[in-house]
C-alpha cells in the first residue's frame, strides 16, 4: 500500500547520480538497476540482472579496488536483505569510499508486489549501523537525497549507507543491456584497463 | 627438514607454497570464511602488506566481491571449506556472465576418515556442484603436489579465464579430531 508524501525512485536516483563525476555506480537487481539506467547510461554503470544478494559486496570489492575513486549501491530493500550479511562485512573493512543506497518500496516490485520485511519490522538502517557503519541515515526527503549524493563524494568518510523509503509504483522499466561482459569491461576500459 | 607429505600433526609447509604461488600471480584481495585447513593460509594473508584478507559472514558474498574486484583492477581468490560450496550456487553465475578470474581454495571436509556425518552430504557433492556450476576442478592430495596443482590453477585462472576451484583434499590437510 502506497503511503502519502514517499519519494519517487526515479527523481531519487536522478539527484543521486546527477553530479556523479567519477562515481562507479552499481544497480542492484530489480527495478533499481532500471532507474539508473534511466538516469542515463554510462561506462561506470554496473547494471546486475542477477545475483540477488551481491550487490553491496560488487562494490565493496571495487571500492577496495580503487580507494581514489567513489563507488555507490543503487539497490532495493529486497536485494539488500538477501545480502544482508555484507553489512557486517562491510562495517569490518570500512572502505571509505563506498555508499549504499537504498530504495526502499517495502515491497517486492518486480514479482507482484509481495510486502518486504522492512515494510514490518526490519530496520535496514539499524542493521547497517549495528554493522559499524556509522554514517547511516534514513531518508524521506529530496533534501536529504542530494545531501547523500554530495556526501558520496567525500572519499574520506564512508562507508555510508542511507535507507531511502520511496512510493510503491511500478513505473516504465527502462532496460540496460544484459551483456554482462560489455557492462564488466566497459567499465575495466574506462578505469584505464586493457582486455586480457 | 624432512618431507612429511601425509603429516597434519606438524605445522605444514603447503600453506606458504600456496601464499607464495598467490603472490606471484598478484593477488590483492582475499575474501574468505575461515577453516582449520586454511588458518596457516589466513594468517599469512593477513599479516601480508599486498594482500587484503576479507572475511565474510557466507561465501556467496566473496564471489560478488571479486567481481567487484576485477572490475576495479584487481585479482582475487576465495578461501572457503567444502560446506560453502552449497551457500554459493546462484552467485556463480556471474563468473561466466562477468567473465572475471575466479579461483577458489577449497579445505575438504567429509572425506577421508571423516568423524562427523553432518559433513558428508556436502562434502560427497563438492565437486559436482562446481563442475555442474561450470568451475574446472582441480585437487591435491599431498603436499609434495601443491605447488604444481596451485600454479596450473592459477594460470589457468588468471591468464585464461577459465573459473578453477582447486579442492585441498582432507587427507592433506588432515582429518579433525574432535575427542579421544
Amino acid at each position: 500500500m502506497s503511503k502519502a508524501n514517499l519519494l519517487d525512485r526515479r527523481q531519487v536516483v536522478s539527484a543521486l547520480l546527477e553530479n556523479r563525476k567519477d562515481v562507479v555506480a552499481i544497480g542492484g537487481l530489480g527495478a533499481s538497476t532500471n532507474d539508473i539506467t534511466a538516469a542515463g547510461d554510462h561506462a561506470r554503470n554496473f547494471y546486475l540482472w542477477g545475483g540477488m544478494g551481491g550487490a553491496a559486496m560488487i562494490g565493496l570489492g571495487l571500492a577496495l579496488a580503487q580507494p581514489e575513486l567513489p563507488v555507490l549501491v543503487i539497490t532495493g530493500d529486497g536485494e539488500m536483505l538477501m545480502g544482508m550479511g555484507s553489512l557486517a562485512t562491510i562495517g569490518l573493512q570500512k572502505p571509505a569510499n563506498l555508499s549504499i543506497a537504498v530504495l526502499d518500496n517495502e515491497a517486492y516490485g518486480e514479482t507482484g508486489g509481495q510486502t518486504s520485511h522492512t515494510s514490518a519490522a526490519a530496520d535496514l538502517v539499524g542493521v547497517a549501523k549495528a554493522c559499524g557503519i556509522a554514517d547511516s541515515r534514513a531518508i524521506s526527503t529530496m533534501a536529504e537525497v542530494e545531501a547523500f549524493a554530495k556526501a558520496v563524494h567525500d572519499l574520506t568518510a564512508g562507508p555510508r549507507f542511507a535507507n531511502v523509503k520511496i512510493d510503491s509504483a511500478n513505473l516504465e522499466r527502462i532496460l540496460p543491456t544484459r551483456d554482462g561482459t560489455y557492462i564488466l569491461n566497459r567499465i575495466r576500459g574506462d578505469l584505464g584497463f586493457q582486455p586480457i | 627438514m624432512h618431507a612429511r607429505p601425509d603429516a597434519a600433526d606438524t605445522a605444514p609447509n603447503w600453506p606458504d607454497d600456496i601464499f607464495a604461488t598467490l603472490q606471484r600471480f598478484d593477488v590483492r584481495q582475499v575474501p574468505y570464511v575461515p577453516d582449520a585447513g586454511h588458518s596457516k593460509l589466513i594468517q599469512c594473508v593477513l599479516s601480508s602488506s599486498t594482500m587484503r584478507g576479507i572475511p565474510l559472514t557466507t561465501e556467496e558474498e566473496g564471489v560478488a566481491l571479486l567481481a567487484g574486484a576485477w572490475a576495479g583492477g584487481q585479482r582475487g581468490v576465495l578461501l572457503m571449506q567444502s560446506s560453502g560450496v552449497g551457500n554459493c550456487i546462484n552467485m556463480l553465475s556471474l563468473i561466466p556472465i562477468l567473465r572475471f578470474p575466479f579461483l577458489t581454495l577449497i579445505t575438504m571436509r567429509g572425506e577421508w576418515g571423516e568423524f562427523n556425518p553432518w559433513q558428508v552430504p556436502m562434502g560427497s557433492t563438492t565437486q559436482g556442484v562446481l563442475e555442474l556450476s561450470g568451475i574446472k576442478v582441480m585437487r591435491a592430495s599431498n603436499a609434495a603436489e601443491v605447488p604444481a596443482v596451485l600454479e596450473a590453477a592459477a594460470a589457468q585462472a588468471y591468464n585464461a579465464l577459465t573459473p578453477t576451484a582447486v579442492l585441498l583434499s582432507q587427507r592433506l590437510i588432515g582429518a579433525k579430531v574432535f575427542t579421544k
